[in-house]
């Protein structure tokens, strides 16, 4: 062993350890808080309102017992939509950080680079053009998105390149001009249904709809799972990520399933404004600039029900489309995002 | 050291380019196992480019590079990943990371499909640490650390990572002259120490024929010239090379050929005369 240039460490494997806790004990610190905050938020959405339940009560009815109107607004418009916030709160968050890990750039969220708008666009065309509703409109909605997805990548060039955020930008503003076009020619009939596909909301929430997005998610997370564990040198980039062996389609693999989480998500709610963009960069910034999916993925949840809650009850006596609420919040945190950015920045 | 005579990295007629651009040509070269080989040459000689086949990043127009007698291309990268390592020239550092989690991406290669932390990943991460002395910076985070600090980190994650080979692209660079000797020194310890087979590229030709084991001069993306330092580095071969001239002695310290180079203003027959006025540029062709 050779000498060291500094004064030798009593044990160094404790000392190893011991570095090794402090930004772990930060994660776990993190991702409890926002679960704490998640389960506040779900409560509150399920319990008040409207509509008050008591604790008790709540779980009297989810165990089946029929009370007047009570049992029925819980079990049929309540908890659904509060399950479901839950569910595209996760993909949403998941899915954007994924995107902005992956190609190493905070701008680089699927609702910026047009991937939500793909999914807009088809579910309008098919509404629109084709006169389709219900299950064939979502469908639509995932196909858009990942041919929008495909288009990007196959332009845009390889995962690391800046061309992707550039040409997903463009690729919005060519979807939205398109949908404008779409909604000045359509019927009032049809703009009233397409304009859900372009406010997010979780207004339709019901019981098919939430077991179609568990179902999507339980299968895609699992596969994110054993994937992302190679963004951890895909982070020190392209070069180093193939020198410690990282498989080479593992980036673009991610991606895809970010594409799916996204999509069955705008699938479901519509595309909630800016909760892909928000989650990672809040959830990063918790946790010591390091990023976190599963801690994204929680702040998407905290995003969706809390702006589902403020809109739906406390704006006036109108009901305000949770992804209304979240667009507003969309703007402030890009500036803020760019702010942080150009005083933090520090790469090699 | 002696070097041995067998290459377990081999670089055969390959060529290297980028589209219609050829950057290496019909190149051979044999890496003897258990030495240090540096790659010098002048700015876009192919020298990085070279390194770069040599690590799979890119992929031979023609020939191959084998390791082990095996085509690099054709293997799976994570097998290539447990033999070979690399330090680019400019890897990301990413954002809040600490230096012992950077030291233990090392391990990447060696972990499973859940990538749990073993004890094996332990004692390597420590180990790299310690020999680096880098060890009480564990819990920094590598973005508040000096160049030094930090390109002695990279080199603890490129030693977690076990591999009997090692390259290197410009470890140098950023750093000034005490740090350039503390970097070499590290990385001829763990020659010498653990037998690990370095190549890297170096601008600096002195420190380079210090170093140096077995010297491989290029220019134009052919080898000009390999051997040991004192049968490369020559007054004609550095002319030839990177269009310098130049005298050549033996540097007083280590015993290896230094070279002076001759500029405009300091040629050997304008010292003898006048003194060197220095004047604006091109005033020799006026």
């Amino acid at each position: 062993m050779t000498a060291t240039l500094l004064e030798p460490t009593a044990d160094p494997v404790a000392a190893v350890r011991r570095a090794r806790r402090g930004p772990r004990r930060r994660y776990l610190a993190v991702l409890g808080g926002l679960i704490v905050l998640a389960t506040a938020a779900f409560a509150v959405n399920v319990l008040l309102g409207d509509y008050t339940y008591t604790v008790p009560d709540f779980f009297r009815i989810l165990f089946g017992e029929q009370l007047p109107v009570a049992t029925y607004l819980l079990m049929e418009s309540k908890l659904p939509r509060a399950v479901l916030g839950i569910l595209v709160g996760l993909c949403f968050g998941i899915g954007g950080a994924v995107f902005q890990t992956t190609l190493r750039n905070p701008l680089a969220s699927p609702d910026v680079v047009g991937v939500t708008w793909g999914a807009s666009t088809a579910a309008v065309v098919a509404v629109i053009t084709f006169g389709l509703r219900g299950t064939a409109v979502s469908l639509a909605a995932i196909g858009g998105a990942v041919a929008v997805a495909l288009l990007i990548r196959s332009v845009g060039g390889n995962v690391g390149s800046h061309r992707i955020v550039l040409v997903g930008v463009a690729m919005t503003a060519a979807l939205a001009s398109f949908i404008e076009y779409l909604l000045s020619r359509a019927s009032i009939w049809d703009v009233q249904v397409a304009l859900q596909w372009l406010a997010g909301s979780l207004h339709a929430s019901d019981w098919p709809t939430v077991r179609a997005v568990a179902l999507s998610a339980a299968i895609l997370l699992p596969l994110l799972a054993v994937l992302s564990r190679s963004l951890r040198v895909t982070q020190l980039g392209d070069d180093l990520a193939t020198g410690l062996g990282a498989r080479r389609f593992a980036p673009d693999g991610m991606l895809l399933i970010a594409v799916l989480l996204v999509a069955v998500a705008v699938a479901a709610s519509g595309p909630i404004a800016f909760v892909a963009f928000m989650a990672g960069p809040t959830a990063r910034a918790l946790n010591g600039g390091r990023p976190t999916l599963l801690g994204a993925g929680l702040v998407g949840v905290v995003l969706v029900l809390s702006a589902d809650f403020v809109g739906h009850y406390l704006i006036g006596d109108i009901t305000v489309p949770v992804g209304v609420l979240t667009g507003a919040c969309g703007a402030p945190f890009m500036l803020w995002l760019l702010a942080r950015g150009t005083s933090s920045r520090s790469s090699s | 050291m002696s070097v041995s005579t067998s290459a377990r990295l081999v670089a055969a007629d390959v060529t290297i380019g980028y589209g219609e651009r050829v950057v290496v040509e019909a190149l051979d070269l044999a890496v003897p196992d258990g030495a240090v080989t540096v790659i010098v040459g002048a700015n876009a000689c192919g020298k990085s480019t070279l390194l770069r086949g040599m690590a799979r990043l890119l992929r031979p127009q023609s020939g191959a590079v084998l390791l082990d007698g095996v085509a690099v291309h054709t293997r799976s990268t994570r097998d290539v990943a447990r033999t070979l390592g690399l330090l680019p020239q400019q890897p990301i550092t990413p954002e809040g990371i600490t230096v012992v989690d950077l030291v233990g991406r090392g391990r990447h290669p060696h972990q499973g499909l859940l990538g749990r932390w073993t004890s094996a990943d332990e004692r390597a991460v420590t180990d790299a640490l310690v020999v680096t002395g880098t060890l009480d910076l564990a819990d920094r985070a590598v973005d508040e650390l000096s160049g030094g600090q930090r390109q002695r980190v990279w080199i603890a994650m490129a030693l977690a990572q076990d591999t009997d080979l090692l390259l290197l692209d410009e470890p140098t660079t950023y750093l000034d002259v005490a740090h350039q000797v503390e970097m070499l020194d590290l990385l001829a310890d763990l020659n010498r120490n653990r037998g690990t087979t370095i190549v890297m590229v170096l601008h600096e030709l002195n420190l380079a024929a210090r170093y140096a084991d077995h010297l491989v001069a290029m220019k134009a993306g052919r080898v000009v010239a390999e051997g040991a330092p004192h049968t490369v580095v020559t007054e004609e071969i550095v002319r030839d090379v990177f269009g310098l001239d130049n005298r050549v002695i033996t540097d007083p310290v280590s015993g290896t050929p230094l070279v002076l180079p001759a500029g405009r203003h300091h040629r050997p027959s304008l010292l003898a005369g006048k003194s060197p006025t220095p004047e604006y540029e091109g005033a020799e062709y006026l």
